[in-house]
């Protein structure tokens, strides 16, 4: 069999990726149509910036849930190694290809024989599965302590401040080089920091639905117990891996996330809470001092109930935008991980490591660290786009 | 002023030994010491091989003695060890333990043994330190000019297509992190791949001898991450400023728009930028690092992924200090230019 042309290849990538078109188109002319109902989602639609940004970012997640929930788009097992296929270029023909299988390998090989195309895609199902989750435990961590530093002030402010502030001197890399690394999993110390730092969301809805349904003690009683039961017991079983430091609740442990996992999750939301905190600080100071707080204060509410339902909501704007931005850094430090070797395994499709995997030979062959690289780049790009595109339209009202 | 100032002074104090005994810490927990153990001597060193030496070269002593000995506050150990031989913290090559001096910390300026480098911490720092300076340097050479001329044209006239124009392109290099944008660059301009080969893909020639050859991709790659986010720093500040009174009132007397720019806005619109350049500092130190492992350029960066690598305890330490007081700096220095640029604020 011949190679393809470029032509060909671009082709055949998108005849690959059709899924993903026909969700992106469903979902903007939905979107479109009923933009004028939809709030702040709908008017992203009046920006031509926040659109683009929004397909960008909407490419990548439904690519990354059709190749990880359906096994779509992906021609190739990720890991699988094909001999003969090592550093081939792009549109080289599989060789020994049976029936059924993808005849080609739509951007080459790279230096272990494995098809580019299908690791780019299922490198971003990870980031897409896990960039958000990590940057919203940030904000539950971030803004539970934020709220109270810059409702209470006074000495929890100085103390917490000097805590963001003694992590934020820290250069990320020495951080990450002093967290991420097997010696330190042994020991237990980030399995800790995971107990402390996801208690924060248990805490966090904990209090949310304790100050909305105080006034109706049964209907609290019973969501309360319901949530702390379900988060709690994720929680637990999160906090909980046979034979590590903690197993004192192997007995009603649910599920067992891979120990490298956790623990670049966890050190990439202990990077970005002091930043959210700052921010939330900042917001609640400023917003503590207008009319409706003092008026909540005269009508007797709790301090919580102020935080959570009166001064949080009217955050919520720049919180938006900046959880955008975040991802985006979320994004860029996983490759920086993944870039250096650490936390992940080695085989794992994630970008930064492909990007390192390529660097070997990338003035012989450069597609193997190119396309992840692109890929990268575009999606940080699509959240920045996003982020600015929310942040125009929700000055504008 | 002078209070003030003091006041920073000791919280940064108190920062960097905070964080330099979390650094401490982690370093030296049984399975950090057991690696560095291993990294020294050899890999295949049984349990009770590495319990041995890591005995006899103090590794074992309560945290905090060990801690106050690398300070300089407690007397370095002397340590007859398992094997016979008399070891001291503060012996130098050549020395007999009668002569060592008692104490060797960082308060005697003493930064220890790197046991990856196989040589005193301190001359390593100054030899790497002033490599990362020299790449700094033309950092902050390129890319503060370029990212105050991009924000200034673009701010200028809010909304204009030069605006449009550059603003995308301030976009687009902050979402691109250092270690795609030098992949990038590399295969555009060095590889046989795309066949330009205008300039060098490492920078080790540039340790001794920088040309543009070799020295303008690991400048060109810091240099644009950073820029974009100052720009567009700058570019707000800047279109803020163009929409105040003031502005306003120099254009109805009837000067000239580049007059007003040059002479009425600029200063105003810099006070923003200045703070974020100067706090950009550890963002830039992550940069020097990634960089300077692609380009293989051996400063700081450099060899704090061998250090870590390794757990040379020792030289993880100073490295960290530095970095800290570097960021820490830093930040004073962009509180007080803030104040000197602003008479509106006043410190307290």
């Amino acid at each position: 069999m011949q190679s393809l042309a470029w032509i060909e290849i671009i082709g055949g990538i998108s005849f690959q990726l059709l899924p993903v078109w026909i969700a992106l188109i469903l979902t903007f002319g939905f979107s479109i149509y009923y933009k004028r109902r939809l709030g702040l989602y709908g008017k992203l639609f009046d920006s031509t910036i926040g659109m683009i940004g929004f397909a960008i970012v909407m490419f990548w997640v439904f690519s990354g849930i059709f190749a990880g929930i359906f096994d779509w788009i992906i021609t190739h097992d990720p890991l699988h190694q094909v001999s003969g296929m090592k550093n081939k270029l792009p549109g080289t023909p599989m060789r020994g290809a049976e029936e059924g299988e993808y005849p080609y390998y739509l951007f080459g090989g790279d230096h272990l024989a494995r098809d580019v195309f299908s690791r780019m895609i299922a490198g971003g199902t990870v980031v897409i599965l896990i960039a958000p989750l990590a940057t919203l435990f940030s904000f539950m961590v971030g803004i539970t302590l934020g709220l109270s530093a810059g409702y209470y002030g006074k000495r929890l402010d100085t103390n917490l401040s000097f805590l963001a502030n003694l992590i934020l001197a820290f250069p990320v890399i020495l951080l990450f080089y002093l967290l991420v690394t097997p010696e330190i999993r042994a020991t237990g110390l980030p399995q800790y920091l995971t107990v402390v730092l996801f208690a924060f969301p248990l805490i966090f809805i904990a209090v949310l639905i304790n100050t909305r349904f105080q006034t109706t003690p049964t209907a609290r009683n019973i969501y309360l117990t319901l949530a702390l039961f379900i988060v709690g017991w994720a929680y637990i079983s999160v906090i909980n891996q046979p034979e590590s430091k903690i197993t004192l609740f192997n007995s009603i442990d649910l599920f067992d996330i891979d120990g490298g996992l956790l623990t670049v999750f966890v050190s990439v939301v202990f990077v970005n809470s002091p930043t959210v905190f700052r921010i939330v600080r900042g917001l609640t100071m400023d917003i503590k001092t207008r009319d409706y707080v003092a008026a909540a204060q005269t009508r007797g509410e709790g301090a919580w109930y102020i935080m959570l339902w009166e001064i949080l909501p009217n955050a919520r704007g720049p919180l938006i935008v900046d959880f955008c931005l975040r991802i985006g850094y979320t994004t860029i430090l996983f490759g920086t991980l993944g870039f250096f070797g650490l936390g992940l395994e080695p085989e794992s499709p994630n970008w930064g490591a492909t990007i390192n995997g390529g660097r070997k030979l990338l003035l012989m062959y450069p597609t193997p660290a190119l396309v992840p690289s692109f890929a990268l780049m575009s999606l940080v790009l699509g959240l920045n786009l996003l982020a600015d595109g929310l942040r125009e339209e929700s000055l504008r009202d | 002023m002078l209070q003030f100032f003091l006041r920073r002074l000791a919280v940064m104090i108190v920062t960097a030994f905070t964080l330099s005994l979390i650094v401490f810490f982690i370093t030296n927990m049984y399975p950090n010491l057991e690696k560095s153990a291993k990294n020294d001597g050899n890999f295949r060193m049984g349990d009770d091989a590495v319990l041995s030496y890591l005995t006899n070269r103090g590794y074992l002593q309560p945290f905090y003695i060990k801690y106050g000995q690398w300070l300089g506050v407690l007397p370095g150990y002397v340590i007859k060890g398992s094997d016979e031989k008399t070891r001291s913290r503060c012996q130098v090559l050549g020395m007999t333990v009668e002569d060592t001096p008692k104490y060797c910390g960082i308060i005697q300026g003493n930064w220890g043994y790197s046991s990856m480098f196989k040589e005193r911490v301190g001359p390593i720092l100054a030899t790497r330190l002033g490599l990362t300076g020299k790449l700094m340097l033309c950092v902050m050479l390129l890319m503060i000019p370029a990212s105050l001329v991009l924000g200034i044209l673009a701010g200028m006239r809010e909304g204009s297509k030069t605006d449009r124009g550059l603003s995308a392109f301030a976009i687009t290099t902050t979402a691109t992190p250092e270690y795609v944008s030098s992949i990038i660059f590399i295969a555009i301009f060095t590889s046989s791949a795309v066949g330009l080969k205008w300039l060098k893909g490492t920078a080790t020639g540039a340790m001794e001898d920088a040309t543009i050859d070799n020295f303008l991709l690991p400048v060109l790659t810091i240099a644009l991450y950073g820029m974009g986010y100052i720009a567009r720093m700058t570019r707000a500040s800047m279109a803020e400023v163009m929409t105040s009174q003031y502005i306003r009132t120099a254009r109805l007397k009837g000067i000239t728009f580049y007059r007003i720019v040059i002479k009425h806005a600029l200063r105003n619109a810099l006070i923003a930028p200045f703070t974020v350049i100067m706090l950009q500092f550890p963002w830039l130190l992550n940069g020097v690092v990634i960089v300077e492992t692609i380009f293989n350029y051996k400063g700081i960066g450099w060899v704090l992924v061998q250090a870590a690598g390794s757990n040379d305890i020792e030289m993880l330490l100073a490295v960290s200090v530095i970095s800290v007081f570097v960021v820490l700096v830093t930040q004073l220095i962009s509180d007080i230019g803030y104040v000197y640029l602003n008479p509106r604020i006043k410190v307290t």
